[in-house]
């Protein structure tokens, strides 16, 4: 058995201990909202948190899980109310075929937390870890700026 | 809530979902007591099968089955105009990527390691590995009909003689190397064979409605009994036009047991067996007069189509078509072959054969204002084409037609009218230039097949309104253009709106989502079938609300009302008392053909030629360091007709998207092959650009009306992807003095050159 919490719930799983963390995510928990790219951690899709720092989920094994805390997209915003940095990447225009979309947001968060008023080339180095195919990256860098100049206007979380 | 109305920047109608992770693309779909499929694939360039040992695999507990051509009931064909590509190979392996057996299994784990135990014994033949080597005497042939898949010519007037007489020509030969698409959702799908023996797929692809007769020519199946459903995709760039998952799952469904099979790719693969952008050798002779008029052009161009035909001989019509660039070039003579290789199978990727010819006809242009000592972009706007002249291809342009307004707005730029000063702060060991490109790219299937749509829009039961889109979404924003037409002409706002992706079983045959076509086409279909729906509900409602007429009803978000006494009936309320089949309205729309051009281009089946083109005028700075080679792109700015726009934001989106991957073809991206082998199969060694190589790309609009576009709009999807490898290789020779000829500008090639110069700036022709 292996224990952590994810999404804020203390979760047991039965699984192999090197059994991929993207695979127990999207295959044996069904949270498909973490998506694998390229299984080699060159793209960055599949990024979740593990205890709040961006990690590759197609590099870890579950058994590196046991007793971290877990988010992936899912947990971002539970409810209806969407995170700031997922309103910003929709108002933005930062999403496109959406794929890359859930490992950015969560880096952006863990940008915004380490560095909560970042300029654009600090942004770009952040999120450099990561491929987009479809946008040219400008509007996610948008995003992010975005995301940050509202929570330092008094955006909540 | 805001309105959808056309021309506002609303947010596309698709991101909340994909911004939590709720939208479910094919890779997400795992349905209960799934089966995976996967292929051994070839491994070798070119060989005979000899035999395929399968016992080792299928003893391995947990594997359902294990395939091979003799498997598959019917013709073991697909392709999209030639059927000459194998589900299963039977004889003989043409490129590393051939699939020769498929394996179903328990978990994927069980299922590699039944992949590794498949033995196939080939016997290595040799291979070809360029189309020279194709077209040599005595080269091993690829297929009975031989090397060459399609030899073709567009001419108009006589440009041999032509060239003879002008005062100035000048010559040039190019080359460009294949290049992956990398979307990041890699190929993949689903099938079950259902209790009442139809097959349902859900797939990411480009073309569900074309993907049943596919299965159904290599499956010996019947069209009515395959469904196929195709979510939002992950990327696609014409990587997912045409036959990857479909067949092989669909083969895999018939020995399941009912059970539904998975099949996913994974990056190796999709580099090894996945469309590629045709590899191009291009030698160019352009005439003009002294006064910069052109005068004549001859163009030979050679397109590396790999082991299959795919849609090779259309990606080089429409490289043919462009190959004079936007402008008026009275005589033009312009030869094509396209030949088979043991290379990867090259197909359609954004821009279709133009990109290639984009980095030939603008390297020459700028060419041809060096000797002439004119200004590059002047040289541009006197040539460039105009409504009412004849392109040449022997078009007549008779829709809009704005390259001219893009290159005035380009020159009006700070970038380009303050060049001089920016170059001149280029700091120790750096050197700056400025390139510009012009360009175009036609718009639909071209003479020869209907590009046609079939829209359906639906008053749901709960009385709001619903779109049945017939053409995929690979992430270019087509579905949310949808709902904006819509909720324009229906005068909905977001909340009021659903979509459904394409499903064979319940939208209607609309094409593929391609060619720059998708929103242009079933767009018009769309705003055709509102109509009908507006005129429905408003009527409906006039007889809910006992009013002797439909005067002064109005469509409102939710509601219709009865503007001269105020009285309102919900949407909901009509839903109501509407019978089901009275609740839809269809309507269909087939792009406009050109007339024109009619002696020439007789060697192309289809696609020849095209009447509707966007234009661009695109400008590069790039700064080139000296010791490392590295160009760096510090900024950019791209001028787009694409007529109205419906959205500025997603409109930005495509040109900026375009731009970065144009960029990527112009700086590092180049499928490496070893006689035919990829070298570099995945993304450490294929090198995309990153957050890092990409500057904040500046675009302007010049908005024609396309006056048979949906609201004026035509398809930008793909223009913006020509203009860069050209912008950035004359920017380069602005900064060095040398002008590259063979893509990707890597700092590898850069030094090289400069090294070559003895590290200084000069002439050279690496």
């Amino acid at each position: 058995m292996i224990a952590f919490v994810l999404n804020g719930k203390a979760v047991e799983v039965n699984v192999p201990a090197a059994k991929k963390v993207v695979d127990l995510l999207r295959l044996d928990l069904g949270l498909t909202g973490t998506k694998e790219g390229c299984g080699m951690g060159e793209c960055g899709a599949c990024t979740i948190l593990v205890d709040g720092e961006p990690r590759l989920s197609c590099l870890l094994l579950a058994g590196q899980l046991e007793g971290r805390t877990v988010t992936t997209v899912e947990g971002l915003s539970p409810g209806e109310d969407l995170h700031p940095v997922q309103r910003a990447f929709v108002e933005e225009g930062a999403v496109q075929c959406g794929f890359c979309t859930p490992g950015m947001v969560l880096s952006a968060v863990s940008l915004l937390r380490e560095n909560p008023n970042p300029n654009r080339r600090e942004i770009r180095e952040g999120m450099s870890g990561h491929l987009c195919r479809c946008t040219g990256y400008v509007k996610i860098v948008d995003a992010v700026e975005a995301a940050a100049r509202k929570k330092g206007e008094g955006d909540p979380s | 809530m805001g309105m959808l109305e056309v021309g506002l920047p609303v947010p596309r109608f698709d991101a909340r979902d994909k911004v939590t992770g709720r939208e479910r693309y094919a890779a997400d779909h795992c349905p209960e007591g799934l089966l995976w499929a996967g292929a051994k694939r070839a491994g070798i360039p070119h060989g005979r099968v000899l035999g395929i040992d399968t016992a080792a695999a299928a003893a391995l507990p947990g594997v359902r089955a294990v395939l091979t051509a003799r498997d598959v009931p019917g013709t073991n064909r697909q392709g999209i105009v030639h059927k000459d590509q194998p589900v299963l190979a039977e004889d003989r392996v043409r490129h590393c990527g051939d699939p020769v057996a498929l394996v179903l299994a328990e978990t994927p784990e069980i299922l590699r390691e039944a992949l590794d135990r498949i033995r196939v014994d080939l016997l290595p033949l040799p291979g070809v590995f360029s189309p020279r080597e194709a077209m040599a005497p005595g080269a091993p042939l690829l297929h009975e009909k031989g090397n060459v898949l399609l030899e073709a010519v567009i001419e108009q007037g006589r440009a041999l003689e032509a060239l003879a007489g002008c005062e100035v020509v000048v010559e040039g030969s190019f080359a460009v190397p294949f290049q992956d698409h990398a979307f990041l959702e890699t190929q993949n799908g689903t099938a079950v064979r259902e209790a009442d023996g139809r097959i349902v797929l859900v797939v990411s692809t480009q073309a569900p409605f074309r993907d049943r007769f596919e299965i159904a020519h290599a499956l010996g199946l019947q069209v009515p009994d395959i469904r196929v459903q195709s979510p939002y995709l992950g990327g696609a760039f014409g990587g997912k036009d045409g036959a990857t998952v479909q067949c092989l799952l669909a083969l895999a469904a018939l020995h399941s047991g009912g059970r539904p099979v998975k099949m996913q790719w994974d990056r190796q693969e999709c580099f090894a067996a996945g469309y590629k952008r045709h590899a191009v050798e291009m030698h160019y002779r352009l005439g003009a007069g002294k006064d910069g008029v052109l005068r004549a052009l001859h163009a030979r161009l050679l397109y590396d189509t790999g082991a299959y035909a795919h849609l090779g001989g259309e990606v080089m019509e429409l490289g043919m078509e462009h190959a004079a660039g936007p402008y008026r070039v009275p005589d033009a003579l312009v030869e094509g072959r396209c030949v088979y290789t043991n290379n990867p199978v090259a197909g359609a990727m954004r821009g279709f054969g133009v990109c290639q010819v984009s980095f030939a006809f603008e390297s020459m242009m700028d060419l041809l204002a060096e000797t002439l000592g004119m200004d590059p972009l002047e040289l541009r706007l006197k040539n460039a084409l105009r409504r009412g002249d004849r392109n040449a291809a022997g078009v007549t342009l008779v829709h809009s037609t704005g390259i001219v307004p893009c290159l005035e707005t380009l020159r009006r730029q700070e970038l380009w009218t303050g060049r001089e000063a920016w170059k001149r702060r280029a700091g120790p060991f750096k050197r700056r230039g400025v390139g510009v490109a012009a360009v175009f790219n036609a718009m639909g299937y071209g003479r020869g097949l209907p590009d046609s749509a079939i829209a359906k829009v639906e008053l749901t039961g709960e009385g709001k309104i619903r779109i049945y889109s017939g053409v995929s979404d690979m992430g270019q924003g087509n579905a949310s253009a949808f709902v904006q037409m819509a909720g324009e002409i229906l005068c909905q706002d977001e909340t009021g709106m659903e979509l459904l992706q394409p499903d064979t079983d319940r939208s209607l045959p609309s094409g593929s989502s391609s060619a720059g076509r998708t929103t242009y086409t079933y767009g018009n279909a769309l705003i055709r079938a509102c109509r009908s729906l507006k005129e429905k509900l408003i009527h409906r409602a006039a007889l809910l609300l006992m009013a002797e007429t439909t005067e002064g009803m109005a469509l409102l978000p939710g509601r219709v009302r009865h503007l001269p006494s105020g009285r309102e009936v919900p949407l909901a309320a009509i839903a109501r008392i509407l019978p089901e089949g009275d609740r839809t309205c269809t309507d269909q729309f087939i792009m406009d053909v050109s007339r024109d051009a009619t002696g020439t281009g007789q060697a192309f089946p289809i696609g020849f030629p095209h009447v509707f083109f966007s234009y661009g005028a695109h400008a590069a700075c790039v700064e080139v360091d000296e010791l490392t080679g590295k160009a760096e792109v510090l900024d950019y700015l791209a001028v787009t007709d694409g007529g109205r726009v419906i959205n500025p934001r997603n409109f930005e989106q495509q040109v900026q998207g375009a731009v970065a991957q144009g960029l990527g073809y112009a700086l590092t991206e180049e499928v490496l092959l070893r006689e035919g082998r990829i070298a570099n199969p995945d993304f450490a060694d294929y090198v995309l650009p990153t957050f890092l190589d990409i500057p904040d790309i500046a675009s302007r609009t010049v908005e024609t009306v396309e006056e048979t576009g949906p609201f004026g709009m035509k398809g930008i999807g793909e223009v913006g992807v020509n203009a860069p490898l050209p912008a950035v290789a004359n920017a380069v020779r602005d900064a060095l003095g040398i002008r590259f000829r063979r893509s990707p500008l890597t700092p590898e090639r850069i030094l090289e050159a400069l090294r070559a110069e003895g590290r200084r700036g000069g002439e050279g022709n690496p």
